[in-house]
This record gives C-alpha cells, sequence and structure tokens, in this order.
C-alpha cells in the first residue's frame, strides 16, 4: 500500500485541515451545561470511590473488604489519572471558568507533578506526535519502539524494560520531563535540580499519604492497608500502560521524521495525528475508563475538547479517513495490546529490517489496511 | 419581611452540619496529607455546596420577584465572609450553561444584618446575560460565588448628621443599603432619600420604603417616577428639585449612585456650588469598552508594561515588550501559555469568537485583543 502521507495533494491536505477545524468549531460552539455536569459527576464518583476505598480497607481483617476496598481504591487512582486528571490538565474545561476544573491549577493522584507532566505530555507529546527524536513517549527513552533506534545489545531485554516500566508506570511518567536518556549530555534543556525538587515533593506527598499514613490510621492492619494501597497503584499502572501503549504503537501507526515536519500546514499536522494515533474498541464503561483514550485518533486531533465528546465524532473522523483514502487504526484492547507486545519483543532482537507487513483493521472490519515500512524519507532522515 | 431565619428550611440542616464544622479540623496538616492532592475542600464540598476553607460561597434560601423586571435574592454566606460596609459591592460569580459568569452588585440590606445574611436585587438587563439568568432562573439552593466586599462608597465614622441620598434606577441598591443601615442605628440626624424610576408603582422596594418613612419620622422618602412628570421641580435631578425637597441639601452629606447621566448632573450641580468635596458618587453601570480589534493597550499588570497594540498574537506581542510568558506549542492545543485576562475582550483567533469583558484564564498564543486587555503577567 501506499505510503499514506503521500496520497494527497497540497489542496486535498488544505481541504482536510479546514474540514476539521470547522469540526472543531462545532464542538466547541456546543460545550455546555452537560459537559460541565458529566465532569463533575465523575470527580463525585472518583471522591466516593476513593473514601469508600480507603474506608473498607480500614476494615481488611475480613478478606472480602480488602478486595473490595482495593478494587475501589484502584478504580478511584484510574478514573482521577485519566478520564478527569489527563482531560482536565488538557484544557478541556478551561472554557467552564471553574478553577477547581482549570488545566493550569489541577493536581493529580500519581507522582508525576501536574506541571511537569503538562511540559513532557501536552506540549511535547502532543506538538510533535510520533515524530522521531522529538516525541518523548516513543519508548519514554528507555524501550527501543522504533526501527529506527539502531540495534544495541542492551535491547534484548526489551522486553524486561516494558514489564519494568508498566509496573512502575507513575515514576516512569514522573521522570519523563527529566530526559533520563539524556543524563550528561547538553541537551536536556530544563533546568535539572528544579524537575527534581519538584518530582521528589509529589513523590513524598504521594508516599506519605498511601505507605505511611493511611496504614498507620489502621493500627494493627497495617499491612494490610499498605498491600491494598500499593496494589491499587500498580493496577492503575499496569492499565494507564497498556492503554497508553496501545495509543501509539499498535502495527500500522506511522512515524515522521523532523525534517518532513519542519514546516507542517495546518491540515498536515492533523494528517500526522490521525496517522500516528491508534484506537480501541470497546462500550462505554470501557472508554470511561480509558480516559476515552480509546478514541486516542480524535484526542490528538482535538485535545482540548472534552473527552465524552469524541464518541460522538468518531463517525465523521472516519468517515473523513474515508473520503481522503486515509487509515483508521482502531480495534480491540486485546488485540492492540497484542501488536504492541509482538513489536517490543521483534525490537528486542537485531536487524532493523522492515517488519512483515501486518494488516491492522477496525473493528467493524471496513477500510484500514495500513504501512509498516519506513519510508524513504525516514530510511534517508 | 426580609429576614428569614435558615432554621425554616429544613432541608438545608444537614449542608449547615458539614458548613458549621469548624475548618480548622478541615484546614490541619495531617486531613491535607490525606487528602493529597486535592485537599479536603474538594472532598466536602460534594455534601456541602457551600463549603469552602477560604473561598467565600453563598446559598439562595429564598427568591422574591417583587416587581416586574427584578429579582430579590435572599443569600446565606459560608463562614468565609467578613461582613461588608453599606455602599459596597461584592462580584457575583454564577454558572450559566457550565460557563463562569463574574458581575458586580451592592447587597441592599442593612450591614447590621445577621453577619452571613445577604440581600442582592437585581434588575433584568435586555442584554445582560447574567441579570437575565437570574430573573428567570435563580431559585433557592442554588450557590453563588462572592468575592469579599470592595469600594469606597461608604458612610465615614462617626456618622454625618445631615444625609442626603440619590439613587436612581437598580443604583438604588448601595443607597437602600446605607438608609437601612442609618434606620437600624436610629441615626437622630435628617435624611432625605431621593429615588428616581421610571414608574413608581412597579420599583422594587415601593413597600419597604413606605414603611421605612412610615417608622422613621426623619427620614424624607422622594421616589420620582421619571416618565410620569408629576414631581414638584420636575422628573430629573435639578437644583430647584433639590432646594423643594431639602432646602439645606448643600450642607448634607450626599451619596449619588445611578446611571451616567445622574452622576453627571449631580456633580455639576455640586462644582458650581463649590460643594463637590460633600458628594460622594458611584456610576453602577460597568464601563463597557467598544469591541474593535483595532488600536486598544495591553496592560501587563505583574510588570507594570503597558504597550499599544499591535495585533499580533497576545504571545507576541508579550514577548515584543520583553516579556517571557511560558509557552508551549504557539498553535492553541497545549494549554502552556494560559494566563489569567484581568479585563477587556479576546478574540480568538481560530474560530474568530470574542471573549467577555471579566477575568478568565485565555491562551495567550491564539487570542488578540480586542480594545483594550489587562493580563497577569
Amino acid at each position: 500500500m501506499d505510503d499514506p502521507r503521500a496520497t494527497l495533494t497540497a489542496e486535498q491536505l488544505d481541504a482536510l485541515g479546514e474540514e476539521l477545524d470547522a469540526l472543531r468549531k462545532r464542538l466547541m460552539d456546543d460545550l455546555g451545561e452537560a459537559d460541565v455536569a458529566y465532569i463533575r459527576n465523575l470527580i463525585k464518583a472518583q471522591r466516593a470511590l476513593e473514601i469508600s476505598g480507603r474506608g473498607l480497607l480500614f476494615a481488611s481483617f475480613f478478606p472480602p473488604a480488602w478486595v473490595a476496598g482495593t478494587a475501589a481504591l484502584s478504580l478511584s487512582k484510574i478514573l482521577d489519572n485519566m478520564e478527569i486528571g489527563h482531560n482536565v490538565m488538557h484544557g478541556q474545561y478551561d472554557w467552564t471558568g471553574d478553577p477547581t476544573l482549570a488545566s493550569s491549577r489541577f493536581e493529580w493522584d500519581t507522582v508525576c507533578p501536574a506541571d511537569q507532566w503538562r511540559h513532557s505530555h501536552n506540549y511535547i507529546h502532543h506538538t510533535y506526535t510520533n515524530i522521531l527524536g522529538k516525541d518523548r513517549d516513543i519508548g519514554y527513552g528507555v524501550l527501543r519502539m522504533s526501527e529506527q533506534e539502531p540495534w544495541r545489545p542492551r535491547w534484548l531485554a526489551n522486553p524486561l524494560y516494558a514489564l519494568a516500566l508498566a509496573t512502575f508506570f507513575q515514576y516512569g511518567v514522573a521522570l519523563h520531563d527529566l530526559e533520563v536518556e539524556n543524563l550528561g549530555k547538553r541537551e536536556a534543556q530544563r533546568p535539572r535540580r528544579e524537575l527534581l525538587a519538584g518530582i521528589w515533593k509529589k513523590v513524598r506527598s504521594q508516599t506519605l499519604k498511601d505507605y505511611v499514613l493511611f496504614p498507620l490510621l489502621a493500627g494493627p492492619q497495617a499491612p494490610l492497608v499498605l498491600a491494598g494501597n500499593a496494589t491499587a497503584n500498580l493496577t492503575r499502572n499496569l492499565w494507564a500502560f497498556a492503554i497508553i501503549f496501545c495509543g501509539h504503537f499498535p502495527e500500522g501507526t506511522v512515524e515522521f521524521d523532523e525534517l518532513e515536519t519542519a514546516e507542517e500546514t495546518r491540515g498536515e499536522w492533523y494528517l500526522r495525528q490521525m496517522l500516528g494515533s491508534a484506537n480501541l474498541t470497546g462500550g462505554p464503561v470501557f472508554h470511561i475508563l480509558s480516559g476515552n483514550l480509546s478514541h486516542q485518533i480524535e484526542h490528538h486531533l482535538f485535545p482540548d475538547i472534552p473527552a465524552r465528546r469524541y464518541a460522538e465524532i468518531a463517525k465523521e473522523v472516519k468517515a473523513i479517513c474515508e473520503r481522503y483514502g486515509l487509515p483508521y487504526n482502531a480495534g480491540p484492547l486485546h488485540r492492540q495490546l497484542g501488536s504492541v507486545f509482538r513489536k517490543i519483543v521483534r525490537l528486542a532482537l537485531p536487524g532493523s529490517g522492515p517488519a512483515s507487513p501486518a494488516s491492522s483493521r477496525d473493528g467493524d472490519g471496513a477500510q484500514g489496511e495500513v504501512a509498516t515500512e519506513p519510508t524513504p524519507a525516514l530510511a534517508a532522515g | 419581611m426580609f429576614r428569614l431565619t435558615a432554621g425554616r428550611h429544613s432541608d438545608t440542616f444537614g449542608k449547615q452540619v458539614f458548613t458549621e464544622m469548624p475548618s480548622r479540623i478541615a484546614g490541619s496538616g495531617l486531613v491535607r496529607a490525606l487528602t493529597f492532592p486535592h485537599g479536603p475542600e474538594r472532598f466536602l464540598e460534594l455534601v456541602a455546596p457551600r463549603f469552602a476553607l477560604d473561598e467565600v460561597r453563598a446559598e439562595v434560601m429564598l427568591v422574591e420577584r417583587p416587581s416586574p423586571g427584578s429579582v430579590t435574592l435572599h443569600l446565606r454566606t459560608n463562614r468565609n465572609w467578613p461582613g461588608f460596609r453599606a455602599g459596597q459591592f461584592v462580584n457575583v460569580t454564577v454558572e450559566i450553561d457550565g460557563r463562569r459568569h463574574t458581575r458586580c452588585y451592592s447587597p441592599a440590606c442593612s450591614e447590621h444584618c445577621d453577619g452571613r445574611e445577604l440581600e442582592l436585587t437585581v434588575r433584568a438587563h435586555p442584554h445582560g446575560l447574567v441579570s437575565s439568568h437570574l430573573n428567570a432562573r435563580a431559585r433557592a439552593g442554588m450557590v453563588l460565588g462572592l468575592s469579599r466586599p470592595a469600594g469606597e462608597f461608604v458612610l465615614p465614622d462617626p456618622r454625618p448628621d445631615h444625609l442626603l441620598l440619590i439613587s436612581g434606577g437598580s443604583g438604588i441598591t448601595p443607597v437602600l443599603a446605607i438608609l437601612r443601615t442609618l434606620a437600624d442605628e436610629e441615626h437622630p440626624g435628617r435624611i432625605t432619600f431621593i429615588h428616581y424610576t421610571q414608574h413608581r408603582r412597579e420599583h422594587p422596594y415601593r413597600e419597604l420604603l413606605e414603611r421605612l418613612s412610615r417608622d422613621h419620622p426623619r427620614v424624607g422618602v422622594h421616589v420620582i417616577g421619571t416618565r410620569e412628570g408629576v414631581a414638584p421641580g420636575g422628573a430629573h435631578l435639578t437644583r430647584r428639585q433639590l432646594s423643594t425637597l431639602d432646602a439645606d441639601y448643600l450642607r448634607a452629606e450626599a451619596y449619588v449612585c445611578g446611571p451616567p447621566a445622574l452622576i453627571a448632573a449631580a456633580r455639576a450641580i455640586w462644582e458650581q456650588a463649590g460643594a463637590e468635596q460633600r458628594l460622594h458618587r458611584e456610576s453602577f453601570l460597568p464601563v463597557t469598552a467598544p469591541v474593535s480589534d483595532e488600536g486598544g493597550r495591553i496592560c501587563f499588570t505583574r510588570s507594570g508594561i503597558e504597550v499599544a497594540s499591535s495585533g499580533l498574537s497576545l504571545l507576541e506581542q508579550a514577548e515584543r515588550a520583553g516579556l517571557s510568558p511560558t509557552y508551549g506549542c504557539r498553535m492553541g492545543i497545549c494549554h502552556t501559555c494560559t494566563t489569567r485576562k484581568l479585563a477587556g475582550r479576546v478574540r480568538d483567533l481560530r474560530g474568530g469568537e470574542l471573549s467577555g469583558e471579566e477575568p478568565q484564564d485565555v491562551q495567550l498564543c491564539v487570542s488578540v485583543p480586542a480594545g483594550d486587555v489587562e493580563l497577569e503577567l
């Protein structure tokens, strides 16, 4: 199949940009009470889950209470980080003028400080999505996630790195902005000492709450509460890792290089967001638990529009893709995750040649054959 | 008539318990550590919408519609309300279709009313989003955000003996607060109160004023219908009219609040008599900046820099003025450059939408000034 980047003329790209801008404007004009009510109800649900989870854990001597409490706290952390924190910090609710929903003031229940997240994610990842050497979400600085990254023997442990990153994902996210892989190099741009101080402060508060204060308050049940809190953090880590890695790494998502994206038009920027992202299919509850990152394509087109709207426009975005002959990469979690794991294992081995062309079809089995071969532009870059 | 005890609302009793809960416990270091990073407020407000550690919030306890086009709200504030002085104003934040809007209103009650009760009267303006909304939709149980009170339009201590109070239209509220405060204090001196309204039968405080003038013989109340033309000395503020209603008017401390024409008339009279130091005035109409993308000045309040707008994005203009605001994508997606706009309107470069005038967060990289703008930068 042709490289989807090369199939559109400049006029088509401009038309694509205008069409998506118009879609964005239509959504923005339609925002209102229902969107605020939705996020507030979700926040209420999260707070209720957190209170009941921590409450139940105080009755940990009764095993079902420990299980229920840990499950509630896990869900609370997942909702807090994904559908609430991630989306609020994107500025999805800035239009409300409500300071408790303001992107610049929101803080979330994870060790990554909100301000550093807004830099590494909202700015770096969302602006330079899938541009090798710029988008630090490609491999998080610890994994080999691209053929363009030259193989070295240490990549043999790629699956182990992935397992470690998944287990301690909140720390991986927290250290993201530090650019650990650039330690000792000059490229690191932001003052590290300042970043480290911020991370340390946040880690301390999170640790104090989950691993000292709540266990101590539980008296003799301290070990059980500590285990419950640790399990909740682990569950959130694994879930967030799985969802996030399905966003840009399933077979079929396209990488870009700095040269070809140096002077992008609006249309080209939209095109890169669509080609670089992949969706997950599933029901409404699954979408909420994934923070609507299951609509990664729609999210990358309009990162600051309330995520509950993505499902509503998914059909339209897919129709646009079909009209322009572009892939719309979507599949159920198990398939996308399987595809990501195969990539992690494949890239552990030497030989950076093209992978066997995998076809990735969307949930309805309609359009969606996509290219995985590095393009000449990439090979040259 | 205007007083109300919270106890009458049994459904709010549960909320009261939480609201009265000592903020000390909720604000303690331990509770903050346990509720990190959201803080205790974000949990407590779920059950007690009025609860806040610092913010002032008020719950609407009773809604009255005393005259067509006006609504009177009886509020009960949380414990953070510091009380107010008659004549001051407060910024009221209301949520309409998911968006917060802030407008300035003067409480109309006496400053001696129960420390946490407050009365606001809002007249619906034909194009006023907030005033129309409150008139149509205000109901008991609604929670409003309040600022701390501000304004210099207040009575001095000790009170002047002879007072002249003048108001026009919805400018009655701060003046009425002053009058009711003086009435509560059993003010021994003479008070003349003149209120201009289009039709005397329709103004929202008719009954209250009748009662006040009955109960306080030293208070002279004169309500003039500007569309009726039957008042002594004409329908508008003139020297002749003033001397008819209070022969010694230039010796009184005068307080006037109303539309710009009334303020201008009062100013001319007092200036001509060389008594302007006795005239205290407050214009209740907001100064509306003309909506125009041409010209305008940008004031960066933190750095104290002011520049003439060049029509570029606020981010570029700030940078050209020598400031270095934090920024990211420069295309409106990452919200890194989001900054508080304190006053004025901006236009969004992407869709061309015009913002409101009230303080709000704006994205510098995709906003251009529309007229004068003040930025917290």
